[in-house]
């Protein structure tokens, strides 16, 4: 009992993990109606700064301030560089050029910082709560805390803003969002830099925990799909709900199914992703959707 | 109304990436390659000099390939960009071995006296089918002499056939795999240098008969060839004593984490934790065991023990760990004054100016340049058969940077010139070497006992 409570409480950091990165994938489906392949990658690459700043002696917290300014501008600028050449092409077109990106930002990082293995200091205290038999470490109840924080502030956004209407509606329908006087191409472009942001997060968040290298968000990517596509891909209180769903299944199924174990705990995503995709493609907390012909 | 079909071709397309993701796995850091190392007195250095024998045999064959009257050409595979290309550091050191004996040593020794090294290395980006072109282009249009090392198991086991088809020496390959040792029939034309996983395994379970005779074990490993070696050649070793093994995870280098693994580890409550995994892993399974209750005694695979890694985690909780060494570290006070030590920091800055001589893979790279060279010493023809001969014919061979007591030894029957390592603690921010040298073959056997 006390191993299935400490792998549950595992699965629930861990899944906080997908579900950060989660967060900003929903982020820029909903406000661009594309998927990006380098959310992930991006998302080191924030560490990566945040990393560098505090190596050259700023404090932790400007640090984090400078690295989302920068990673806000940096999503921006990729947009408005990278992807406004292709916008309104078929989705295959932008999907493609997020996979280069990705592979883009994984070889620059490694370029600029080497492949060897970084700590990075957690913002919260490296200590780990005991709850009688059980155990959870402070910085992964500090990153649930904080994707809570975030996916409120965009809800707050998306549902109770004006800006976020306008987005919303840059996104489903730009040939009438731009007969109503709405710059599409500048919402698009916000849509990217708050994407970016909410991934610098997500970096800095998940770098004490995994250890920041090039590689370090590759493999969370596919859990952070699987995750999103499980909460529904528009909505980011499902991508919240998704993580955690997809850490802990795979905690248990790993633990107590002997024929998964330990090695085959990536088709837990797997199954998840297209399960989903055949039973309620729009996911627990997805709007189906819908189109007038 | 109908459902809109681009909303789901993204979610197609993740999923489609998704499997090619894991299909293509092992991209995070793969471990083989050098250790950072530490530890006491001199060495001697038959690596540096030595021209006795040099007089050709007049029953010599023509020279090969790649051996003109004045070069010998050698060729190596490295990954110099891409997710392994810490390990580019490794032919630089290589680089600056050969180029020092040009310049100091006159060249290459022995038989093949009065000829300046050649040495052509090119990226393969840690990937095999990259390295499947690049060693043909070394053999076939560069027409080297040998390959002085290919790097890593996977690009090794893509070229070995060719190699071994056209019958060129791919001599010293970097990798601890246990196969590249054990396939004289079919592959005799290829052979590695370092001490190979289960030689290093070995050295753990000698270190837990001497200090924890009844000890109860968890293992994390990689489920790949690499992992597999070090816990078969763990349990083999371990085999009829007390010590148990108590609980195994694996895990594939397409997890994100180790966390689950680790806490079901820590939930058998072992006295020892073998960690047989790689840099971005072990840190994860070392920030675990400084976080938890669980103490156990930390066995640490040389693949991740950097010092940079474990600086990452941290110094202070992790005192005591343990780990296995063959070479001499720069960083150690004990090597002051030592006469390796002290020909590799005269020279690397002069032939290799923008490497850092304390990085630990050009410490190794200089050091299996160096017993290279040994090797052409014992090389009784300038041509590949001899060279391969000779690799299978070392006897108490020095190299340069070795811990005193390791030298080179081969036979027709043992192609693992180096079997013996000596464990080393964590001390402070350094690894501390503690006993002596182990040579595992004359402990526990030849290794085929272990591998099967």
């Amino acid at each position: 009992m006390e191993l299935f409570i400490q792998q549950v409480i595992s699965g629930l950091a861990t899944g906080s993990i997908y579900a950060s990165l989660a967060v900003a994938l929903v982020l820029i489906y909903r406000s661009t109606d594309i998927v990006n392949f380098a959310q992930g990658e991006m998302a080191m690459f924030s560490a990566y700064v945040a990393w560098a700043l505090i190596g050259a002696g700023v404090p932790f917290w400007p640090a984090l301030l400078i690295t989302l300014v920068g990673s806000f501008i940096g999503g921006l600028l990729v947009e408005r560089v990278v992807i406004r050449p292709v916008e309104g092409r078929p989705e295959l077109t932008i999907v493609i050029v997020t996979i280069g990106l990705f592979i883009f930002f994984n070889a620059l990082a490694g370029w600029l910082w080497t492949y060897q293995v970084r700590g990075f200091p957690s913002p919260f205290p490296q200590r780990t709560l005991e709850l009688g038999p059980v155990r959870a470490g402070l910085p992964a109840l500090g990153i649930v805390a904080v994707v809570g924080i975030v996916v409120g502030l965009l809800f707050l956004l998306f549902q109770r803003t004006k800006l976020g209407l306008t987005m919303r509606a840059a996104a489903e329908n730009p040939e009438s969002s731009r007969l109503v006087g709405i710059r599409v191409g500048w919402m698009l472009a916000l849509g990217w830099g708050l994407a970016a942001t909410v991934g610098a997060v997500s970096g800095v968040l998940v770098a004490p925990i995994l250890f920041l290298s090039p590689n370090m968000m590759g493999a969370v990517l596919i859990f952070a799909f699987a995750a999103a596509t499980l909460g529904g891909f528009d909505s980011p209180v499902g991508a919240v709900v998704g993580g955690l769903i997809v850490g802990v299944s795979e905690n248990l199924a790993g633990t107590y199914v002997d024929v998964i174990g330990a090695d085959l705990k990536i088709v837990i995503p797997m199954a998840i992703i297209v399960g989903v995709l055949l039973v309620k493609p729009a996911g627990l907390f997805g709007s189906p959707a819908v189109e007038r012909v | 109304m109908r459902r809109h079909p681009s909303k789901h071709t993204p979610l197609a397309l993740a999923l489609a990436v998704a499997l090619v993701a894991t299909a293509c796995g092992g991209g995070r850091d793969d471990g083989e390659g050098a250790t950072a190392t530490t530890e006491p007195a001199p060495a001697d250095t038959a690596a540096d000099g030595g021209t006795e024998g040099t007089e050709q045999a007049a029953s010599c064959p023509e020279p090969s390939t790649g051996i003109t009257d004045d070069t010998i050409k050698l060729g190596g595979s490295y990954p110099l960009s891409g997710p392994a290309s810490a390990y580019g550091a490794i032919p630089t050191g290589v680089d600056a071995y050969l180029t020092y004996a040009n310049a100091e040593l006159g060249g290459a020794p022995g038989v093949f006296e009065g000829r300046q090294f050649e040495y052509i290395f090119k990226d393969d980006g840690y990937s095999p089918p990259q390295a499947v072109e690049l060693v043909r282009e070394l053999v076939e249009q560069e027409q080297v002499f040998a390959l002085m090392q290919t790097l890593g198991t996977p690009p090794t086991a893509a070229t070995w056939d060719y190699t071994n088809q056209q019958e060129v020496p791919q001599v010293f390959v970097a990798t601890g795999a246990t196969m590249f040792g054990l396939d004289d029939e079919n592959h005799p034309w290829t052979i590695g240098w370092q001490p190979n996983y289960v030689s290093e395994a070995r050295i753990y379970a000698q270190y837990l008969l001497d200090n924890h005779p009844d000890a109860t074990v968890a293992v994390l490993f990689q489920n790949d060839d690499y992992g597999m070696d070090y816990l078969e050649g763990f349990r083999t070793a371990i085999e009829g004593s007390d010590i148990e093994i108590v609980a195994e995870q694996s895990y594939e280098t397409t997890d994100p984490t180790v966390e689950s693994q680790m806490t079901n580890l820590a939930q058998s409550g072992a006295d020892v934790f073998f960690n047989i995994t790689t840099p971005s892993f072990a840190a994860q399974a070392m920030g675990f065991d400084a976080q938890s209750d669980w103490d156990p005694i930390h066995l640490l695979n040389s693949v991740s023990n950097s010092l940079t890694t474990v600086g990452a985690v941290g110094f202070e909780p992790l005192q005591g760990m343990v780990t296995a060494l063959y070479l001499k570290d720069p960083q150690d006070p004990q090597w002051e004054g030592d006469e390796d030590m002290q020909t590799y920091l005269d020279n690397i800055g002069e032939y290799a100016p923008n490497a850092d001589p304390n990085n630990g893979y050009v410490v190794y790279g200089w050091a299996v340049a160096s017993a290279f060279y040994a090797l052409l010493e014992q090389t009784e023809c300038p041509t590949r058969e001899a060279l391969m001969e000779a690799t299978m014919a070392l006897q108490d061979v020095a190299f340069q940077l070795g811990l005193p007591g390791i030298t080179m030894n081969t036979s027709e029957d043992d192609r693992f010139p180096l079997e013996a390592m000596q464990v080393a603690t964590l001390q402070g921010e350094t690894w501390q070497l503690e006993g002596e040298v182990i040579d595992t073959r004359e402990v526990f056997g030849p290794v085929e006992d272990a591998v099967g």
